[in-house]
């Protein structure tokens, strides 16, 4: 949490209500997300029970095991949950274009978005990828061809969604939370129902007393993937224990699933009521981009990614992990005021007025020989300054303009500014409020790793590209 | 009878397990949990009755999958967990398997356990199933059932725990890992103090714990060691704070009852009554606690109603400079009548109010 969030935190719970954390909507929202709300069987690692998915809120898809133990029915189970989900990605990642940038690339005209209710959905989705990617469509325990395709789809997926800022797969709960701040603590929040409660109470009601009631498990059963263990006993054993019964077990879980269905789509309908941020569009492009790669590298018949990361693939992967997340907090606060203002709070920003220009400053820079303009701007400001001189500072009312920190004294800031003095920039002007942060959209730049060909002996040599095993085709689900 | 006997009234003591010991050390400013425990009151009852039902019980399915992988890992007399110790570098080759979960009676199970760890100690590795430790918490004797004990040729004994949750590609979930180490640690302990009695070095037993999962999405077990010198410490603590609870237990009213007056099974206690008897004893809640006391959702609603600030989560009380009260959090965010201890916070939070208002402008 940060001072601002605490701040919000306290006032929602002043005000019986969630207050907004965000004057526009950060995550790019596709006009035809698939909402998947997964179940597991409780105590198996990856042995799904029920889901509830779509694309069409008034008719969700259900699809239940009958018996979770049972292998046979998993994999029939898997079939059906591809059937639906690899024909929804496939129709995106089929469209490509050719970028008109300097050196083009291709990328999806639009792209999938998979929403599920909470981090513990993501990582169920990350298991079912894993589990199906490796299968094979002959031989013993063949699967039909779209189960690996399921797996490889979705392992993908994982895989961006690690990527700050991308929004293909999302996590209900964690993007209410980067948008409203509620009167729960950080695990409450987790409760999809109890969430909601406080951003959009019913009539007559105030958050707290909605979010009550939310948190009864009968009212609103767990948005998944774990079931609760009541109804597990009381509901769910009976049902499964007695294979005739599946008209009811279906019943039964769709009365778990479908308030949570509801919920999900209540969830898109107040995100879609927020304005999109500037840069989400270019966020969502570089999804875009990222599908047609993979697009391209199913076409091209290459094999699943391997259960490991090389070494080099792994540190390339985490620098770039970095990169996406410093840039995506940066483009945050270009966009939003309320997003900036979290960053003044901690003291990475801080605003004022523009108190004198030396517009026509020239020196000679460090170890250079000609005069160059560095004109001064000072800056009157009540904000409590804590970044040290030296530091480069941007502007989101000039982001091309690079600056840097001289000195400050009382609460007079003086900035130097190094580049993007082009013809038709203009200065900050004496009277205009302005307001400078270290953050940076570009991200910070990472020292360059070496090729995978040329990994270091320190690092285990050129690692051995993963080729496809029977044993990881037949790896046995018990 | 002791004080602690006078708070639990007519019930029978409830006795603990290793997972109730470890929740112990997860918050232990807490007196109400200390004293609870301590006197051995049985607190889903209590908050069932109040009206605030504990909400973790666990799924029968999961408790199949739990006993059923149980047993594939000590079939055979445990051929698994001997396979398991040679390729994690510690061999116990042709380790005799004990299972001592034959002899009727826990005290007599667990004078078996000592017997065999004992002789195990002096002469050869050993495997020793379904043993039965005792532990001195607060002033009662404990008993605990680790899964199995390992021991090997280098003489030191493992304390070995079979969970269900898998291990995928060689990674398991952090907090379910964490959660088996804290359990694990009070096995580690209640090993110690049994060899302090019966004259052996404590040392004895590793603080490396064998944790044996499923591998990916099979029924086939794969292990990993587990250091857990954290947990063990912090248990240490709480435990030695628990054998202090006196201290405590003076500040209490004298006549505090926490008696549900059974009839039956059918508590005849007015709620109200015993709400108030409970609420005698200071009580530590934040968040954390709710995935870890039965007690959580009672204290929740009684710091929601007096205004805690912590209640929100400790990262909120902590950011607002260590105010405890939300009324006064409220009060300098609105710019009100500072205290004079609290001015560095409310000058803070003028300036928070002060950005929020200029970013919604």
């Amino acid at each position: 949490m940060s001072l601002l969030r605490s701040f919000l935190t306290v006032r929602a719970v002043r005000d019986g209500r969630a207050q907004p954390a965000a004057t526009v909507r950060h995550a790019h929202l596709s006009a035809e997300p698939l909402v998947f709300i997964p179940l597991r069987m409780a105590g198996e690692a990856a042995a799904p029970l029920a889901a509830m998915l779509g694309t069409d809120r008034a008719a969700p898809r259900l699809l239940v095991i009958a018996n979770p133990r049972n292998r046979d029915q998993r994999f029939a189970f898997m079939a059906e949950l591809a059937e639906l989900v690899v024909p929804y990605i496939q129709k995106y990642a089929a469209q490509v274009e050719i970028s008109d940038t300097k050196s083009a690339y291709e990328r999806c005209l639009d792209a999938p978005q998979i929403l599920v209710p909470n981090p513990g959905g993501i990582a169920f989705t990350r298991l079912i990828g894993r589990s199906t990617r490796f299968r094979a469509t002959e031989g013993p325990h063949a699967v039909p061809p779209p189960v690996p395709l399921l797996g490889r789809w979705l392992t993908f997926l994982h895989e961006r969604a690690e990527f700050a800022g991308s929004a293909m797969l999302l996590a209900m709960t964690d993007v209410l939370a980067e948008h409203w701040v509620t009167g729960l603590s950080a695990a409450e929040n987790g409760n999809l129902a109890a969430q909601l409660a406080w951003i959009d109470p019913p009539e007559g009601m105030t958050g707290p007393q909605a979010a009550l009631l939310a948190e009864d498990p009968l009212r609103s059963p767990p948005a998944g993937p774990d079931t609760d263990p009541d109804f597990d006993r009381h509901v769910l054993q009976p049902l499964i224990d007695r294979s005739a019964a599946q008209a009811r077990l279906h019943e039964a879980l769709r009365g778990q699933l479908e308030p949570t269905w509801n919920l999900m789509w209540r969830a898109v309908d107040l995100l879609r009521g927020v304005p999109a941020a500037e840069s989400a569009a270019g966020r969502w492009e570089r999804d875009r981009a990222a599908l047609a790669r993979q697009s391209a590298s199913i076409a091209e018949g290459g094999p699943p990614p391997g259960r490991w990361d090389s070494a080099v693939a792994a540190a390339r992967r985490l620098s770039a992990l970095e990169g996406a997340r410093q840039s995506y907090e940066a483009s945050k606060a270009f966009d939003d005021p309320l997003v900036m203002a979290d960053h003044r709070a901690e003291g990475a920003a801080f605003a004022g007025k523009v108190i004198a220009v030396d517009a026509d400053r020239k020196i000679i820079p460090p170890g250079k020989k000609r005069m160059v303009a560095r004109p001064l701007v000072n800056i009157q400001t009540s904000d409590p300054v804590r970044l040290p001189p030296g530091r480069k500072l941007l502007s989101a009312a000039r982001p091309k303009q690079g600056t840097v920190l001289m000195s400050v004294d009382a609460d007079i800031v003086t900035l130097q500014i190094n580049s993007g003095m082009t013809k038709d920039a203009t200065l900050p002007a004496p009277g205009e409020i302005v307001c400078y942060t270290e953050l940076d959209p570009a991200g910070a730049r990472r020292p360059a790793l070496p090729d995978v060909a040329e990994t270091p002996w320190t690092h285990g040599g050129p690692p051995p590209a993963y080729v496809p095993t029977d044993e990881d085709a037949q790896e046995a689900w018990s | 009878m002791s004080r602690l006997d006078a708070i639990r009234g007519s019930s029978l003591p409830v006795s603990h397990n290793a997972r109730a010991i470890a929740a112990l050390a997860a918050n232990p400013a807490c007196d109400r949990r200390a004293v609870l425990d301590g006197a051995g009151i049985d607190k889903s009852g209590i908050v069932a009755h109040l009206g605030f039902p504990a909400r973790f019980g666990q799924s029968p399915f999961a408790i199949t999958r739990t006993r059923e992988f149980k047993a594939i890992v000590k079939a055979d007399d445990g051929a698994h967990v001997l396979r398991l110790l040679r390729e994690l570098g510690l061999p116990a080759e042709e380790a005799k398997y004990h299972d001592v979960g034959a002899a009727s009676g826990q005290e007599a199970r667990h004078r078996r356990t000592m017997d065999v760890l004992g002789a195990a100690a002096r002469e050869a590795t050993a495997l020793v199933d379904r043993p039965l430790l005792k532990l001195g918490v607060a002033g009662h004797e404990v008993y605990l059932e680790p899964d199995v004990i390992a021991f090997q040729a280098d003489r030191r004994f493992h304390v070995v725990a079979i969970k269900s949750f898998p291990i995928i590609d060689g990674q398991a979930d952090a907090g379910k890992v964490s959660a088996a180490a804290r359990e694990a640690a009070v096995y580690v302990h209640a090993m110690r103090d049994l060899f302090g009695r019966l004259g052996l070095d404590p040392e004895g037993v590793s603080h490396d714990v064998v944790l044996i999962c499923p591998k990916d999405f099979m029924n086939f077990p794969t292990a990993c060691l587990v250091d857990v010198r954290l947990q063990l410490e912090a248990l240490k603590r709480q435990l030695a704070r628990l054998a202090r609870i006196d201290t405590i237990l003076d500040r209490l009213p004298p006549d505090l009852s926490l008696d549900l007056r059974l009839d039956g099974e059918t508590p005849t206690r007015p709620a109200a009554e015993l709400g108030a008897a409970l609420s005698a004893i200071p009580a530590r809640y934040a968040p954390e606690c709710l995935a870890a006391c039965e007690m959580a959702y009672f204290c929740r609603d009684e710091a929601r109603a007096c205004g805690s600030l912590e209640a929100l989560g400790r990262s909120v009380r902590d950011d607002l400079g260590g105010i405890q009260s939300l009324d006064l959090a409220i009060e300098l965010m609105a710019g009100g009548h500072v205290p004079a201890d609290h001015a560095a916070i409310a000058e803070r939070l003028g300036f928070v109010r002060r950005i929020l208002d200029e970013a919604v402008a």
